[in-house]
């Protein structure tokens, strides 16, 4: 494997070596000879598959292309009329600006411009990077030229790379069905068409609905109709998806309360804040670095997990402490407070990072997209999706397997009794509270990625994460989990039909009956217990 | 004689533990019943199937063998008149002893009922008398919230009668009183048996030897043994289920 | 022994009354003084202070359904708003061709989003005595069916404060949308005069203020009524031990249900008394923030006590106005603090610390009867 990719770059890199010095000596031939001369020589020009040949082109097909009196350099000109500058095509050299009359341009007609277009075409499909050969096949997909049916079929035979190939085929077909070729030859190039992309089906086809022939406008009806039902399939899952991210993004915004409001019973209000705790640590890090060391910025994301997770959780351990600590067994009265704490920190975060929205910035890694059938997947929502399955799935066997688990599920679950045991129960309820606290800070760093970073942060996701905790069932992780993403998936399929407000009211609605018909909700913790 | 209250098959299950299991039981009018059983033998289950608390998945529970009880709700069952006193005293806290007793008076429970409520001299008598009989005269403008363990449990036992049921059930009234106050419960429940069914739920064999009726004993979600005391207590599965061997 | 009469009106509530009353009546004289006596009201304080009773009346329908059933509702700024919209929407039919647009028939911003007909749920709003029963029967109605179904379910405690919360918040998005016909974001306003009579003139302003006065003075009456009597008596038993209340064959939803819709009704009433005094009712009246705001001023004042909550509505929304205009950036923090200094120091509020000062003094022991 690794043998055949250094021939490749090897293929690649050799014919550019070989021909440095020719493509150099036909350059400097161009201006000499007739424009049949010339012809030839754009020919060989091309053929040569030097890198720089196709800027030598381009500014000859742009009558750009001059020769300096002095020194018979071949240069490019460009600029206004009285304040021309010259470069050299050959080695980039600036050459500042030139006197009127001291080039000689070197002249093209009609005819050698189309032949400098298809040898352009050519010689982009031949391009050494595959980025750039990908472009301009998708470039000659969009729009066919008869002219290009040549190349792109030399291109494809020498073409490699089974993207490019398949762009390269796709390009040719739609080429293809332009011209006067035979029907089975267009008929085929149909077929190879129609596994496109809806769009690109429909932007290659939509020309040829009313094609003189029927049978090929029966075809090409038939391609675009499958098309468009596989693109309405590709929505679903475009819809699904969406719903997953805004599933990831509610679960981790909820899973920090499932401990503190499922596990220990307390109702913490400020727990938005404590997001928003989470998002403000992210982008104090973001401006550490940029301080400190920009060009590790990419790292900054990295950096802020931990250190959201730590500070956070250390607001949370001191909120238990404070605050809740003395309002155990009554619920409203801690929700009442826990409602001043969040006020107290919005307003802090509004004093110190003042009211407006901050820019956290999106690491490399996360920024860009790719293409899954009919639908563009970005990873910054991949990324968000992995990490709230990572932190669900983490914070899971934790509450598992950890002495510290075990120590607060004996706690919730029967408090004298863990206390005659040993455990010191204050102690477990801090870090407890610590740990959906510590959580609440992982999702702000994950919101901050998606979301406007402002005081206001917290309160958005305040009364959607109570709605998933209450949902899934008080107490259940997994509960927690199955909301989170059903609710996200719900609000996504219903917003193509009913708007994203309208969407979202239906769903408050529905979760507002729900918890009527099933007040310990989707699963809920039975037993005797339960029953009081 | 008819049975005022009758269970037949009756199963309830929580996760997959039967608490009550094919539990069948006749209590007569007028009787007093005691029901042991050692911890978890499904005793309060039982008592929450009865008052409409908790459904039951399968049998029958018969009110005065036409009245389904498996279909009404608390209140109703309330109202047909059935009085219950739960083991860990509950009384309304911040009322005090008196209006603790008012609000249980016998007298129609509905909202506008209660809104346009005035006082009749009828009522205040009850009130008096069952002042005495509970022994908290003295107490009566007292919030409830400051009372003993043992005057919350007579408070209860007054609301209780307050109600005037046909049918009181009645959890381990004698937790937390003196020996003295045991007896003398004893006497009070079996003063009013007779005009009124009554069923008691009780760990303490003295106060059942006090009450001298006829016990049934729950094993595991459904009757054991049933018969006088002397007898159940004689039995070898009833001794094995007791001292566990 | 006659003791365990409770009065209507005892001590606190008198001293209460009477202090609304004298401030009612010097108040409105105080504005016809001359600008230089140092008694001198300003009449523009007038609406402002209508405005705080608003504000009282509305943390007296609260401690009705919390303070003594228990059920704390975050949602009953929902109440207040639709009572407020209701009112709202007779005031913008008032202003009739004297718009902007001078559309005889549709308001201002009907014209602007291009309606043709007014909606049907416009209808009738014309008739001021129709909006004002709207404004009482539109939250009554919500609470009812919600209460009905809630209660049934035996949704209690926090679970109830969060789905009211959520009421709340679905109603304010839905508020937001012009589609509803409420004029979305901006709400309603640009009011001229309700019953013919000028908003902006000085005799209206004294007579809205002066009817807040009397229906904050007759609500306050009402829930203590509600509270001494034997219902009142059941709400308190529900609260403190509900299935003993169900066991004793009271059934529990039937009385929550009763106080809550009764304690939106009078939200609602506050609402429809705020909107000409304030001039502007806007979907911002639904934000959750606002419905926790009103629970602080009953948790301050003491809950379970009706004048307390009113003093307690009146001392916070005063520290608001304070605060929000010498120390914007303090409100918060003073807010925050508020709750909870409230809930970990002051569990009975003010009125309790008064009690607990008055009941430090030797008190005659009780004597046995």
């Amino acid at each position: 494997m690794l043998l055949r990719l250094m021939t490749l770059c090897l293929a690649l890199l050799l014919p550019s070596l070989a021909s440095a010095q020719t493509l150099d000596e036909l350059v400097g031939q161009l201006p000499d000879g007739n424009y049949n001369d010339r012809a030839a020589l754009v020919t060989r020009i091309a053929a040569t598959g030097d890198p720089r040949a196709a800027s030598v082109l381009d500014a000859l097909l742009e009558g750009e292309l001059e020769q300096r009196t002095a020194d018979g350099r071949i240069v490019r000109v460009t600029g206004s009329r009285n304040n021309e500058t010259a470069v050299d095509v050959l080695t980039g050299e600036e050459l500042g600006t030139v006197a009127r009359r001291s080039t000689e341009s070197i002249r093209v007609n009609n005819s050698l411009r189309r032949q400098i277009r298809t040898a352009l075409g050519v010689l982009t499909l031949r391009d050494p990077d595959p980025a750039r050969r990908l472009a301009a096949a998708e470039a000659a997909l969009r729009s066919p030229d008869a002219d290009q049916l040549d190349p792109l079929t030399e291109a494809l035979e020498a073409e490699q790379n089974s993207t490019i190939r398949t762009a390269l085929e796709r390009a040719r077909a739609a080429t293809l069905l332009g011209t006067d070729a035979p029907i089975d030859a267009r008929l085929a190039a149909i077929i190879t068409l129609a596994d496109a992309p809806a769009m690109t089906v429909q932007s290659a086809l939509n020309a040829h609905r009313a094609d003189a022939d029927p049978q090929i406008a029966a075809a090409v009806a038939a391609a675009i109709a499958a098309a468009e039902r596989r693109q309405a399939v590709w929505s679903q899952a475009q819809n699904l998806w969406f719903g997953l991210s805004l599933g990831s993004v509610l679960l981790l915004a909820a899973i920090g309360l499932a401990i503190t409001f499922g596990v220990m019973g307390v109702i913490n209000l400020a727990h938005g804040e404590l997001v928003m705790l989470g998002a403000y640590t992210t982008y104090a890090v973001q401006q550490v670095f940029r301080a400190y060391a920009p060009d590790m910025l990419g790292w900054s994301l990295a950096v802020a997990v931990p250190v959201a997770f730590l500070l956070v959780g250390a607001v949370g351990v001191a909120i238990e402490r404070g605050i809740v600590r003395h309002l155990y067994g009554r619920p409203l009265e801690t929700l009442l407070a826990t409602w001043g704490v969040s006020l107290i920190l919005q307003q802090l975060v509004r004093t110190l990072f003042g009211p407006t929205n901050r820019e956290v910035g999106t690491p490399d890694w996360m920024s860009g997209a790719f293409q899954l059938g009919e639908m563009t997947v970005t990873w910054s929502r991949v990324s968000i999706v992995v990490f709230a399955l990572f932190v669900f799935f983490g914070l899971l066997l934790l509450m598992r397997y950890s002495a510290f688990g075990l120590q607060m599920r004996a706690v919730t679950q029967n408090r004298p009794m863990a206390a005659n045991l040993g455990i010191r129960t204050g102690y477990v309820d801090a870090l407890t509270f610590g740990l959906g606290a510590g959580i609440a800070g992982l999702a702000g760093v994950a919101l901050s990625q998606i979301d406007n970073v402002s005081p206001n942060l917290g309160q958005s996701y305040i009364i959607d994460s109570f709605l998933v905790v209450v949902f899934g069932g008080v107490g259940n992780l997994w509960g927690t989990f199955a909301a989170a993403l059903s609710l996200g998936i719900a609000n996504k399929f219903l917003e193509p039909w009913a708007g994203a407000v309208l969407g979202k009211i239906l769903i408050l609605i529905f979760i507002i009956l729900f918890i009527q018909k099933r007040p310990r909700g989707l699963f809920p913790q039975r037993g005797r217990a339960a029953e009081g | 004689m008819t049975a005022q209250l009758y269970l037949d098959g009756v199963t309830r299950s929580f996760d997959g533990f039967k608490a009550i299991n094919n539990l069948a039981l006749s209590v007569d009018k007028g009787e007093l019943r005691a029901v042991i059983g050692p911890n978890g033998a499904g005793k309060t289950t039982m008592m929450d199937i009865i008052t409409g608390k908790t459904r039951p998945d399968g049998g029958e529970v018969l009110w005065n063998m036409d009245t389904d009880l498996t279909r009404l709700d608390e209140a109703r069952v309330a109202r047909l008149g059935i009085g219950r006193k739960f083991q860990k005293p509950t009384v309304f806290e911040t009322h005090t002893v008196e209006d603790n007793i008012r609000l249980s008076l016998k007298a129609p429970r509905g909202v506008f009922a209660s809104l346009f409520h005035r006082s009749t001299k009828a009522e205040e008598t009850r009130v008096t008398e069952l002042m005495d009989q509970i022994r908290l005269t003295h107490l009566r403008f007292e919030d409830a919230a400051n009372l003993s363990h043992g005057q919350k449990q007579w408070l209860e036992i007054g609301m209780l009668l307050a109600q005037e049921p046909q049918l009181l059930l009645v959890d381990e009234p004698a937790a937390g009183m003196t020996d003295a106050e045991t007896m003398e419960t004893a006497e009070l429940l079996k003063s009013i048996a007779g005009e009124r069914t009554v069923i008691v739920v009780e760990h303490d064999m003295d106060f059942v030897r006090a009450l001298d009726c006829r016990v049934t004993v729950l094993h595991q979600g459904s009757v054991l043994a049933e018969g006088s005391l002397d007898y159940v207590s004689g039995r070898d599965d009833v001794i094995e289920v007791y001292l566990g061997r | 022994m006659k003791a365990s009469m409770t009065r209507l009106i005892d001590l606190r509530l008198g001293l209460f009354l009477a202090a609304l009353f004298a401030v009612t009546v010097l108040a409105p004289l105080a504005t016809t003084l001359s600008s230089s006596s140092p008694f001198n009201l300003p009449s523009y304080l007038i609406p402002l202070m209508g405005k705080y009773l608003c504000y009282a009346l509305l943390a007296v329908a609260l401690d009705l359904c919390w303070g003594y059933a228990g059920i704390l509702s975050l949602g009953h700024g929902a109440f207040f708003a639709l009572g407020g919209y209701a009112m709202g929407m007779h005031l913008m039919r008032e202003i009739g061709a004297r718009g902007v647009y001078a559309n005889p028939e549709l308001p201002d911003f009907m014209v602007f989003l291009s309606y043709d007909h007014l909606p049907w749920f416009w209808w009738g709003f014309g008739n001021f005595g129709f909006a004002a029963v709207m404004a009482l029967a539109v939250p009554g109605l919500l609470a009812f069916v919600f209460g009905w179904f809630a209660f049934r379910s035996r949704v209690s405690g926090v679970y109830l404060s969060i789905i009211t919360q959520a009421l709340t918040f679905a109603l304010l998005l839905a508020f937001f949308r012009n589609e509803m016909g409420f004029g979305g974001n901006n709400g309603l306003t640009d009011f001229r005069d309700v019953l013919g009579f000028s908003l902006s003139a000085p005799s209206t302003r004294i007579a809205l203020f002066v009817l807040t006065a009397i229906c904050l003075a007759a609500c306050i009456l009402i829930a203590r009524a509600i509270t001494i009597s034997k219902a009142g008596k059941v709400l308190v038993a529900v609260r403190d031990a509900e299935s003993r209340t169900r066991f004793l064959g009271y059934r529990v939803e039937s009385y929550s249900v009763f106080v809550f819709t009764i304690s939106a009704m009078m939200a609602g009433l506050a609402g429809a008394l705020y909107v000409p005094q304030v001039g502007i009712i806007n979907p911002s009246e639904f934000a959750p923030a606002n419905s926790i705001e009103i629970v602080v001023w009953v948790a301050l004042g003491g809950r379970g006590t009706l004048v307390g909550a009113a003093i307690g509505a009146l001392v916070v929304v005063a520290l608001k106005s304070w605060l929000t205009a010498t120390f914007p950036d303090l409100w918060l923090f003073a807010l925050g603090g508020l709750f909870i200094l409230v809930t970990l120091a002051l569990p009975n509020g003010l009125l309790g610390l008064l009690d607990r000062f008055r009941r430090a003094k030797p008190a005659p022991k009780e004597v046995p009867a």
